[in-house]
């Protein structure tokens, strides 16, 4: 009997998502295009940012979608950025989406792998796995100079043209573009997987785990699946940097890092897309400015910012514009 | 009774002598039961007798300090829930547990492609798979549900939350069903969208209810099994219950009374 | 046999500076269920305030452990009421960031105030300088610190195990809705825990300060280090967190010595061994 309503409203949300989809490509583009004109000289900078929107995606799939709290999350990251610097500067293997391949598989495996040991924790057990995981990961790069480079860094890497025809310019459009593009790229392909049954089951998990047993579905192996993708996601993102920066280094594979990746989630929004990539571009920019005066102001006010959003802005600066947003129109209509 | 060696009558689900302890209490005492199929059967006994730890035992939620669990002649004593419930055991909870943030919707197709297996595709959106949408919408409307089909659990009343509850579960397509007192908290009127859900059931299931409400238990079972203190004291008709002397002292009496006064 | 000795005497002093100061951290995780990652920047506090006590105002090392217990609970008392209510029983997530983002303030504040180099405290007399336990000599202060530790843990017992408030204490850890509902006014006991895991952590800062010097990164160094002492040993248990400082401090220091290049690595890989074995500490309690 109610056939006709229901079949119109599938269409109409069918519809809304894909054209939701458009816009929200139609948006990063855009500003991304924004930045280009507006910043020529800064776009290291910005390819750098890319980069850690890579990571802190990849965060809000564990952590805004999933429920697992992690303070260890660098660890992809780096296995992405060591795995395709290694393949680059200790094997010829210079081809930029080669290297981005290696990226992504390497932090897929490295995500899976730590999975088993992060996922046996919960709460605050769950928390200090995932530091000790990152820090032995950090202590192992160290030890192993002869590969890694040490605390010197991994140097030596010389990526071949995009293509085979765009060299890695000194102004690094080359590296920017790319980025731009492997953003579009992932941020499509994680907007379907959130909205897919595995996104809607890992989101059931960070609710309640219990009922996603009683549903007969599995926890345990949907969240080490849930890390592997993130895992290729930070990759991704590991290999982007070594690509545009040609080193990698210790730092990449941090505590500090992986903390600050959580902090530029919550101030964006978790479980938002939208969210991680509001939050780095907000916190590394500002990061960029401020500390270049003095470090100390900068952790003030970053130290400050997350107070407030914390008590004030609960769902970050995305949630916070969301319901501001919703507020007006609720007063138009 | 006993194990019925060559009976025709093959038991869907088997517990055999469950045990469970919480300190030194025995809160599961030596249980055993059977459930064949379209059995329609009502466990009831007073609060704190034991009821849920049973249906917790049975489902994998807890594990028993001795005694199995088969389920189709499998021995699935040592199974997980989510094993439990992919083999076709299925149970509701007595406190809703749900999603907070999802919609109904979202909840009855997560169940349904869950029970086809394709709960793991990371590609593809349920609202572009019809066959889905027309069930989980089929589910829902049951369930007087369909209205609220798109606002999140959190935001819908006590009582269409112990709703949504039966659809899920009626999603998953047991062939045996554990109801914990899926009544409590629903208002009155609201009752007779579960009572015709359970209707709709398909007859050859196995559905044990967990109830406190006699009228609608003894609407709807054809066995009534009573749980007091852990141990089962009476497994009959529902005719023969009220009239038995050990009931009526454990637990029935002031219903008894209740209902000749009635 | 004697790196052996050398081994054991740094392990014991370390290992109880780090009881000293995390004992308070696993009080109030236990009972407020707060994960503070802020803890280690209070100890830093009282390590700036006894360094400024001795250094620039040649106050005795006595009273400056005085001031520096009382002034980091006056400087906590505010933030408590002001920001750590709100976060008591939040997700955890929303506590790791509210107290990394009070540990960064205070970082910045502290480097402001006093500057980015190392500060120092003045011993007296007594606690300088090697004593001679017939069979080695040890460095006073290390000494002092597992006194200290001894004189911490004992007291912590006494307190819990043997008076009023400790019953008070253990009914809220235990269940803090049944306590309040038996009558105990667990925001009381809430607010004294508080202000007594922050004095220990003061205390800390002070005795440890030769072993884990002050410095504005201080409060993020060791954050790390004090919440693995209270998640291996068991939010809430004395005695798990004095098993947790012993163990973790002789992991450490026996690395530090035998195999210095590998840095943390055995620290973190010896931590990831015993969460995993041990998911709700060596000690705590299963939920
Ligand atoms: N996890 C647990 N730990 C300790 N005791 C428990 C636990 N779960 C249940 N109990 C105790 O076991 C007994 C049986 O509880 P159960 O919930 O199975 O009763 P019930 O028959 O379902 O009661 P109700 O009708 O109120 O739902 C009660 O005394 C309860 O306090
Ligand atoms: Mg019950």
């Amino acid at each position: 009997m109610s056939d006709m309503p229901v079949n119109s409203v599938t269409t109409r949300s069918w519809q809304r998502t894909a054209l939701g989809d458009f816009w929200a490509v139609a948006a990063v583009a855009l500003v991304a295009g924004a930045l280009f004109l507006l910043f020529p000289t800064n776009l290291a900078l910005l390819t750098r940012i890319i980069a850690v929107m890579l990571l802190v995606l990849s965060l809000d799939l564990v952590t805004g979608f999933s429920g697992v709290a992690t303070l260890g999350h660098a660890t992809l990251f780096g296995a992405g950025a060591y795995a395709a610097g290694i393949f680059a500067a200790r094997f010829g293997v210079t081809d930029p989406l080669l290297m981005l391949a290696i990226g992504a598989v390497a932090g897929a495996l490295a995500g899976a792998v730590t999975s088993l040991v992060i996922l046996r924790g919960h709460g605050l057990s769950q928390l200090v796995l995932s530091i000790a995981v990152v820090s032995l990961a950090h202590e192992a790069a160290n030890k192993l100079s002869a590969w890694t480079g040490g605390s010197d860094g991994l140097s030596g890497i010389a990526p071949s043209p995009l293509f085979g025809l765009f060299r890695f310019d000194l102004f690094g459009r080359t590296a920017f573009f790319m980025a731009v593009g492997l953003l579009l790229v992932v941020f499509v392909v994680l907007r379907i997987v959130v909205r897919s049954p595995f996104g809607m089951l890992c989101r059931g998990i960070k609710q309640d785990p219990v009922r996603v047993r009683a549903m007969g579905a599995p926890v345990y192996f949907t969240l080490v699946k849930m890390y592997a993708i993130a895992g290729a996601v930070a990759g991704l993102g590991g290999a982007l940097s070594a690509i545009a920066t040609k080193v990698v280094g210790l730092d990449s594979l941090s505590f500090t890092t992986s903390a600050e990746a959580l902090v530029m989630l919550v101030v964006g929004g978790t479980g938002k897309l939208f969210g991680a990539l509001v939050g780095t571009l907000v916190f590394v920019w500002f990061e960029d400015r401020v500390s270049a005066i003095n470090p100390f102001h900068w952790l003030t006010i970053i130290g400050v910012l997350l107070i407030g959003v914390v008590l004030f802005a609960p769902k970050g600066l995305v949630g916070a514009a969301e319901s501001l947003w919703a507020r007006v129109r609720g007063r138009r209509s | 009774m006993g194990p019925c060696a060559g009976a025709p009558v093959m038991s869907l689900l088997e517990v055999r002598n469950l045990r469970k302890n919480f300190g030194g209490l025995a809160v599961t005492d030596d249980v055993s039961l059977n459930l064949a199929k379209g059995d329609r059967v009502a466990l009831i006994g007073p609060n704190g007798a034991g009821k849920t730890t049973f249906v917790n035992l049975v489902t994998g939620q807890l594990k028993p300090h001795a005694g199995s669990v088969h389920l189709d002649g499998e021995d699935i004593t040592a199974a997980s829930p989510s094993r439990r419930v992919q083999a076709g055991l299925v149970r509701s909870f007595q406190v809703t547990r749900l999603f907070s943030e999802m919609t109904p919707e979202e909840h009855v197709a997560l169940a349904l492609l869950q029970k086809q297996g394709r709960s793991g595709r990371v590609f593809g959106d349920y609202r572009g798979m019809p066959a889905v949408m027309a069930e989980t919408h089929e589910i829902l409307a049951l369930l007087n549900l369909d209205g609220i089909a798109q606002q999140p659990a959190n935001s819908i009343a006590y009582g269409q939350q112990r709703l949504l509850e039966i659809a899920l579960v009626m999603a998953l397509r047991p062939k045996v069903l554990l109801l914990d007192e899926p009544a409590a908290g629903v208002p009155g009127s609201d009752t007779m969208l579960i009572e015709r859900a359970l209707e709709r059931l398909p007859g050859d299931l196995a559905v044990l209810m967990i109830d406190h409400d006699m009228d609608f238990v003894f609407r709807f079972a054809r066995r009534v099994v009573v749980l007091a203190a852990g141990a089962i004291i009476f497994d009959g008709t529902p005719a023969e219950v009220s009239r038995d002397p050990r009931v009526r002292e454990a637990y029935l009496g002031s219903y008894a009374d209740d209902r000749s006064q009635a | 046999m004697q790196t052996i000795l050398s081994i054991a005497a740094d392990s014991l002093a370390y290992g109880m500076v780090l009881f000293v100061i995390s004992i308070g951290l696993s009080v109030t995780m236990g009972l407020m269920k707060v994960v503070n990652l802020a803890h280690g920047a209070f100890a830093m506090i009282g390590g700036y305030v006894a360094s400024y006590a001795t250094q620039q105002m040649g106050l005795p090392f006595g009273i400056a452990v005085i001031a520096a217990i009382v002034c980091t609970v006056l400087v906590a008392i505010p933030l408590e009421r002001l920001l750590y209510r709100r976060i008591y029983g939040a997700p955890e997530l929303t506590q790791v960031l509210m107290s990394i983002g009070i540990t960064f303030a205070i970082i910045g504040i502290a480097n402001f105030v006093m500057g980015p180099t190392l500060k120092t405290i003045a011993l007296p007399e007594q606690l300088q300088g090697p004593v001679d336990l017939g069979f080695r000599s040890i460095a006073a202060h290390k000494l002092f610190a597992v006194a200290v530790g001894i004189v911490v843990a004992g007291g912590l017992w006494l307190l819990v195990e043997r008076t009023p408030f400790g019953v008070r204490l253990r009914a809220a850890v235990d269940d803090a809705a049944m306590a309040e509902a038996l009558g105990v006014k667990t925001k009381a006991v809430y607010a004294i825990s508080f202000a007594l895991a922050i004095g220990l952590a003061a205390l800390g800062g002070v005795v440890g300060a030769q072993l884990l010097p002050i410095e504005p990164y201080y409060a993020l160094h060791y954050m790390v280090t004090f919440l693995v002492v209270v998640s291996v040993g068991g939010a809430g248990s004395i005695a798990g967190a004095l098993a947790a400082s012993l163990i973790l401090g002789l992991v450490q220091t026996t690395a530090r010595y035998l195999a210095p290049e590998y840095g943390e690595f055995f620290f973190y890989l010896a931590v990831i061994a015993i969460v995993c074995t041990f998911p709700n500490g060596l000690l705590g309690r299963s939920k």
